[in-house]
């Protein structure tokens, strides 16, 4: 019997499809994703593994390469009989001063954000001119700092001064020198938070509010319970990128007191290019050994950060 | 709307709301106001003392001046912007292939990839520091601008991608599913359906971009030595050593280094905003 010809048969009505043309919507990503994962796996991926394959070694960045174990991460973190490298933990100590004290740029931010989500002429201006120091290079934002810090030429002093206080010489005191980095990175931080609470401000439902208003809710409560909730996602990105920011801080301290006064604003991202590019000799092995351990000081909060954003993926299939 | 809208409060909180802005701004911007009024002074206003009074004269053109003809600043503003451009244009155009290749097709190991490039992106630079300069010594690219565009193509895809992914994944996808009933070829219907769809979030993407790469100080630092390839990040601290303690100048010259992105920011507001708050309202 012949099969009925009401079906017509797909093979015979078209000519025989190519490879390709048979599998495009397989392959067609792979062809799209290449380019991107070839340059990214080049200088991105691998050199993370470089990194701790150098950290293993004593290295000068030209000659060979000597195997030496952990024997760097010992020195650094005072295993065995050694002492702990002293720079190393003034570093991680400053590290930790940073992590806290940047999160100040979220509260900051909303207080500001607060302070501008009203409607009265000339607003936009005056949120474009609150927001645009996160424009400006961090590197000039530390020399505007550190000439606004001088001891006899900056504005700051000559506040002081005027309320009867001071002088101070905030970059040259190593018990200050560090917060008066801290602060200078914090006015673009702070900016930063800002817009994000702004945008998220603009997309509170205004019914709940209003709910919220009649129910007698006003004031400190009515921002804790109705309007922070809604600002979740404003808050979780302000917290990954002040986080990160904090533990890359590099331009700042290189810029305004270029680890001084007696190394007291080291930080681990500073002292690590410290150790491997500076002038008192290459040190590559060393330095990589820093930046492992800045790595999974970073893996914790990358695994977190990744972990909340996989929750949200599953949750929008 | 919260907090209360100004226009539905008491008269005297909204004259002091009026007045508070300006007040607060002034603040808020006295760093900067600072080093503006130094590049405009005399240099004879630091040695009298005059150093946050009124200047004493006018000088902005001859302090401004002598940033763009005695120094090297104009090649280093050169350098920035042949180091930037390229770079925008490489990492917006590999990530919307890699976002459009996530955000359409479903595949195994799609997420995963994904999430490489997400957490590739939040990496400390110090671990790539070592293993990227000595791969840039090795492709004889240290000391130029191609091997500072290269690394930044690649870092900043991380991010971009993530981006482009994420704008993808929100266009309507029955377009693309009715392009392809339609045996339209499936580059095509990138170029043709999903790239026209594209436009807002490449505008966000190259503004955000151009101020990152422009900003950037670490990488110049390390991949970069002298006037012929560093950008203005790095090339404003041998400025500041040819006029060691010159303030009218060092601020000049900072404000210079800082303009352009400024500059794109308050030309393409709404763009840069957009870029930079995806994510923050669901």
């Amino acid at each position: 019997m012949s099969v009925s010809p009401a079906v017509p048969s797909t093979h015979a009505s078209r000519p025989q499809r190519g490879w390709y043309k048979r599998n495009e919507i397989a392959i067609t990503p792979w062809l799209f994703l290449l380019p991107a994962m070839i340059f990214f796996a080049i200088y991105v991926i691998i050199p993370i593994g470089q990194s701790f394959w150098i950290s293993l070694h004593e290295w000068d960045g030209l000659g060979e390469k000597t195997w030496v174990g952990t024997a760097n991460y010992e020195r650094l973190l005072g295993w065995g009989d050694a002492n702990v490298d002293r720079k190393f933990s003034v570093s991680f100590w400053n590290n930790l001063k940073w992590l806290v004290l940047y999160l100040l740029a979220i509260p900051a931010g909303l207080f500001i954000a607060l302070f501008l989500n009203q409607t009265v002429t000339g607003i936009r201006f005056y949120k474009s001119m609150f927001f645009f120091p996160f424009v400006i290079s961090q590197v000039v934002v530390g020399l505007v700092f550190s000439w606004f810090y001088l001891p006899r030429e900056g504005l700051l002093n000559a506040i002081l001064g005027f309320f009867g206080a001071g002088p101070i010489n905030v970059l040259g005191d190593p018990t200050l020198a560090t917060y008066g980095i801290i602060a200078a990175g914090l006015w673009p931080q702070t900016a930063y938070c800002m817009i994000l609470y702004l945008t998220g401000l603009n997309a509170v439902d205004p019914e709940q509010v209003e709910a919220a208003r009649l129910d007698g809710a006003k004031g400190p409560k009515m921002l804790w319970y109705v309007i922070l909730p809604q600002l979740k996602p404003a808050t979780f990105i302000a917290f990954v990128v002040t986080i990160i920011g904090a533990l890359r801080s590099f331009d700042l301290i290189s810029v305004m007191t270029n680890g001084g006064p007696f190394g007291s604003t080291r930080v681990l991202s500073f002292y690590m290019f410290e150790e491997s590019l500076s002038e008192f000799g290459f040190r590559m092995g060393y330095g990589a050994a820093i930046a492992v351990i800045l790595f999974f000081i970073m893996l914790g909060f990358i695994t977190y950060f990744l972990y909340a954003m996989y929750q949200d993926e599953k949750g929008a299939r | 709307m919260f907090p209360t809208p100004i226009a539905k409060t008491s008269r005297t909180w909204q004259i002091s709301y009026q007045v508070l802005l300006p007040v607060m701004l002034i603040i808020w911007l006295l760093p900067l106001i600072a080093v503006a009024n130094f590049s405009i002074k005399p240099e004879s206003d630091f040695v009298s003392g005059n150093y946050w009074g009124i200047p004493s004269s006018f000088e902005a053109f001859s302090n401004y001046g002598r940033v763009f003809f005695e120094s090297n600043m104009p090649r280093y503003l050169w350098n920035s912007l042949f180091i930037t451009i390229p770079t925008v244009i490489g990492a917006v155009a590999l990530s919307a292939m890699a976002g459009f290749a996530l955000g359409v097709y479903k595949f195994k190991g799609n997420l995963l990839i994904f999430f490489i490039f997400i957490a590739g992106n939040f990496v400390p630079f110090q671990i790539l520091m070592v293993p990227v300069r000595d791969l840039t010594l090795s492709l004889n690219l240290y000391d130029t601008k191609t091997g500072l565009v290269l690394f930044h193509i690649a870092f900043q895809t991380g991010f971009c991608t993530l981006f482009m992914r994420n704008f993808i994944r929100a266009l309507p996808f029955p377009l693309i599913e009715a392009a392809r009933v339609e045996g339209i070829a499936e580059w095509r219907i990138f170029l043709f359906v999903v790239l026209p769809l594209m436009k807002p979030a490449l505008a966000a993407l190259a503004v955000l971009i151009f101020t990152f790469i422009w900003n950037d100080y670490f990488w110049a630092v390390v991949l970069t030595q002298g006037p012929d390839a560093q950008p203005v990040t790095a090339g404003i601290t041998e400025f500041n050593s040819q006029y060691r303690a010159a303030y009218h100048l060092m601020s000049a010259g900072s404000i210079v280094a800082a303009l352009p992105p400024v500059a794109m920011f308050f030309l393409m507001q709404k763009h840069f905003i957009a870029g930079l708050t995806l994510g923050a309202v669901k």
